[in-house]
This record gives C-alpha cells, structure tokens and sequence, in this order.
C-alpha cells in the first residue's frame, strides 16, 4: 500500500521530458483499489461503499421528493420522475415481459435507477468512480436476478418443467438435444448471471480507466515543450471520452435491466 | 519507486473477485431503494397516474355516456311525437266518422219525423175533409130541405131523408165533378 502511495505522490510532479528521470505513471489496477476510510475488525469500509451507500440515498431522495406526495397534475420533479419511471415500465418490462411484467416493475425501476446513478459516479467531481466497477456490485445485482429468475421458473413449471424450460429448447429435431441441451444448460444457469455482472462491470472498469488514462496523460504531458500540444490533445480526448462515458453508463444500466426482465420473461413463458 | 513491490501489490487485487463487505453492502443498498420504491414510492405514484389515467377516460366516458343518453332521449321524443301525430290523426279520423254517423243519424231522425209529421197532417186533413164533408152534406140537405119545404110549404124533411133523395143527388154531384176534373187534365 504504501507503495502506492509514493507512486501516487511522485504523479504531481512528473511531467514529459522533465528531468527527474521518471516515465509516465501509467494508471493501473490501483485506480480500482482504495484505502480503507475506517477498519472495523478485518472489514475495510472504502470509497466504493460510500458511494454506494451515497447512490441509494439519492435514488430513495430522488423519488421520495416526487413520488411521495403524487399530485394529479403533477410538479416538475414529479414529471421528471414519472417519466423515468414510465420509461422502465413501457420500454424495458412490459415490453419484454408483457402484461404479467406488472408486478416486476418495481424490482426493475429500483434496479435501473440504482446502476444508473452508481455508473454516473464515474463522472461525477469528488466521487469519480463507477462503483459498477467493483464486481461485487454488479455480482450482488446479477445474483439477485439470477435467484428471482431461477425460482420464478421453478415455482412456474416445478422441477422438472423448470429445468425443462431452462434447457430444452422447442422445435429442434430430437438429435440435436444431445448438444444443445448442455449448451443451454451451461448458457442459461451458468454463463447467464456471469456474464449480466461482467458486462457491467467490464464497460465501467474499462471506461474508467481509459478517463484515468487520458486525464493522467493530460497532466504528464502538460510541459514547456512539443508535450503541450499532446497534452491538449489528450485533454481533449478526456472530454470526449466523459461525454461517451455518459451515454454508456446509461446503456449498461438499460441493458442490464433489459435482459434481467428478459429472463424473468423466458421464466413465465409457458411450457411449450 | 519499487516496481516489484508494486506489481505485488496490483496482483494481490483481482478485479473479478468480488470482496464479500462490498457484495453485502451493494445489496443492502439496492434492497433499501427496492423496499422504499417498491413498497411505498411506486404503488402511490402508480395509483395517481391510474386516477389520471381514470379522470382522462372517464371525463371521455362520461361525455360519451350523456351523448348516448341524449341521443336516445331524442329518438324517443321522435317516436312519442309520431305516436302522438298518429293518434291525433286518428282521432280526428273517428272524430270525423263520428259527426258523418251522427249527420246521417240525425237526417235520417229528421226525415222519419218529417215524414210522420207529415202523415200526421194527411190523416188530419182526411178527417177533417171527412167531417166538413158531412157536416156540409148535412147542412146542405137540411137546408136544401128546409128550401123545398118552404117552396112547397109542408115539411118534406123526414121523407126526403128517408128516401135519400139528397144523398144521390150529391153523389151525383160529386161523381160529375171527378169525371170534369179527369176530362180537364
């Protein structure tokens, strides 16, 4: 850790062609690793968490001011909500799930808000972090679904019907089971949730270190010489990559809720 | 700057091994904005947007209810107004009926008593014409007698009667003046 730190400190004063005889602090596995703010046993309490904790707060203030009190000709911050929250329902869970979707809504707008606002700390002053970018956020949310997919297919179609449902997939000729249905097996039980937390969290982690990137860059370069124009450059790209960022936070989050209730679709679908 | 310490200290975190306080923190948040959104927040905003949604359809249900509603109030002032024109036209048709009948009847009642009337005064006039007549006969052959009698200077009163004499020559008389009066036409 205390390496870190020095690499940390050494950072500020290293720039392109200076004569301290250091290269360029190439960002690395440390961005996504903090220092504890407090330590309670072994358990380190860390920004991450923070912002966590920060992200459902201003999720539950967000809708609380809106929705709270609902009037019929609704306020601002009631529209804005409303049509956040009728977005979630309309485009992503009563179109993928259809009219039995209702009662999913709610667990998909929490969802959808929730991964919304912690990729959205990635370019946010002071907190410029994707929390999606530690796994174990998007694990706990895939793992969530996972479990609410699983056990709807199963209280649905029982045991058998269920695992029926999940591996044998309709209107192929009887020989090809024998491939397909390990295939679906693994794909549908296995591969499903690992891949919903790893493509969160892979675009996020990526994302941020290609801002850490080009931003470190920006400053390294800041020099007396030729590096000024390159470190325009690159400040430049930062911008651009925020704006990008922006629109992939918004993505990841739809995209997660959007298979989620693609799954709990598959999971009411009836036996065929 | 020791990059071997470094790199150590990079390989120690792998980014795909969730640590377990954050999993369990991340899903303790998630589960707080699930359980405020989900329990309280949503139901109350959806019950809202379904009043508006109600107010909006309903204000058009409405309106399209008191169309329907006028609508047949109008078809059935139509069709009490036509009831209405058909039944004066018939009572006027009955009532017409009614006054022709009562016309007839009463011509018909004029006529009878007319005629019996009429009939009547025939009949009076017969009788009277009967008993002028012999009331006249009377008299003209008591005074015829009385003449004779005086011319002769006795009474041939009783005897004329008695022999008729007078009432054939009034006969007589009256047959002549039939077959004049036939003769004439």
């Amino acid at each position: 850790m205390s390496a870190v730190l020095t690499s940390l400190a050494s950072e500020g004063s290293c720039h392109f062609g200076g004569d301290n005889g250091c290269g360029f602090p190439a960002p690395g596995l440390n961005e996504f690793d903090f220092k504890p703010i407090f330590t309670v046993g072994s358990v380190d309490f860390t920004k991450p968490m923070l912002l966590a904790m920060i992200c459902a707060l201003l999720v539950v203030v967000f809708f609380w001011a809106a929705f709270a009190k609902p009037k019929l000709l609704p306020g601002k911050l009631q529209l804005v909500g409303e049509i956040g929250y009728d977005f979630v329902k309309r485009s992503i869970v009563l179109e993928t799930i259809g009219k039995k979707g209702e009662k999913y809504v709610p667990m998909m707008v929490s969802m959808f808000f929730f991964i919304w606002i912690m990729n959205i700390m990635s370019i946010i002053p002071f907190a410029q972090f994707p929390v999606m970018s530690r796994i174990a956020f998007p694990v706990g949310l895939a793992s969530v679904v996972w479990i609410t997919y699983m056990s709807l297919t199963f209280k649905k179609h029982g045991f058998v019907g269920g695992m029926k449902n999940l591996c044998w997939p309709s209107g192929i000729p009887g020989w090809v089971m024998f491939i397909l249905v390990p295939i679906e097996f693994f794909s549908n039980i296995i591969v499903r949730p690992f891949t919903l937390a790893v493509r969160a969290f892979a675009n996020m982690f990526a994302g941020h270190l290609l801002i850490v990137v080009f931003s470190v860059a920006s400053w390294y370069l800041l020099s007396p010489t030729l590096g000024a124009l390159y470190g325009t450059v690159s400040f430049g790209v930062t911008v651009g990559l925020t704006g990008f960022e922006l629109l992939v936070q918004f993505l990841q989050a739809y995209i997660f809720v959007m298979l989620a209730s693609s799954y709990i679709a598959g999971a009411l679908e009836e036996a065929h | 700057m020791n990059p071997v310490v470094a790199f150590a200290a990079e390989e120690k975190m792998n980014p795909l091994l969730p640590a377990w306080p954050e999993v369990i923190i991340g899903l303790l948040c998630f589960f707080i904005v699930f359980g405020l959104l989900g329990k309280k927040l949503l139901p109350s905003i959806e019950k809202v947007l379904a009043d508006r949604r109600d107010a909006i359809e309903g204000g058009m249900e409405r309106a399209e209810i008191a169309q329907r509603e006028a609508q047949a109030l109008l078809e059935q002032y139509r069709a009490e107004l036509a009831e209405a024109r058909h039944e004066a036209a018939r009572i006027t048709e009955q009532a017409r009926e009614q006054g022709a009948a009562l016309v007839a009847e009463m011509r018909e009642e004029g006529q009878r008593q007319r005629e019996s009337i009429v009939a009547a005064g025939h009949a009076q006039i017969e009788a009277d014409k009967k008993q002028a007549t012999a009331a006249l006969r009377h008299d003209v052959g008591s005074l015829a007698s009385q003449l004779a009698s005086r011319i002769v200077g006795e009474s041939l009163e009783d005897s004329a009667r008695q022999s008729g004499v007078i009432d054939r020559f009034l006969e007589d008389l009256e047959a002549k003046a039939a077959a004049s009066t036939a003769a004439a036409k």
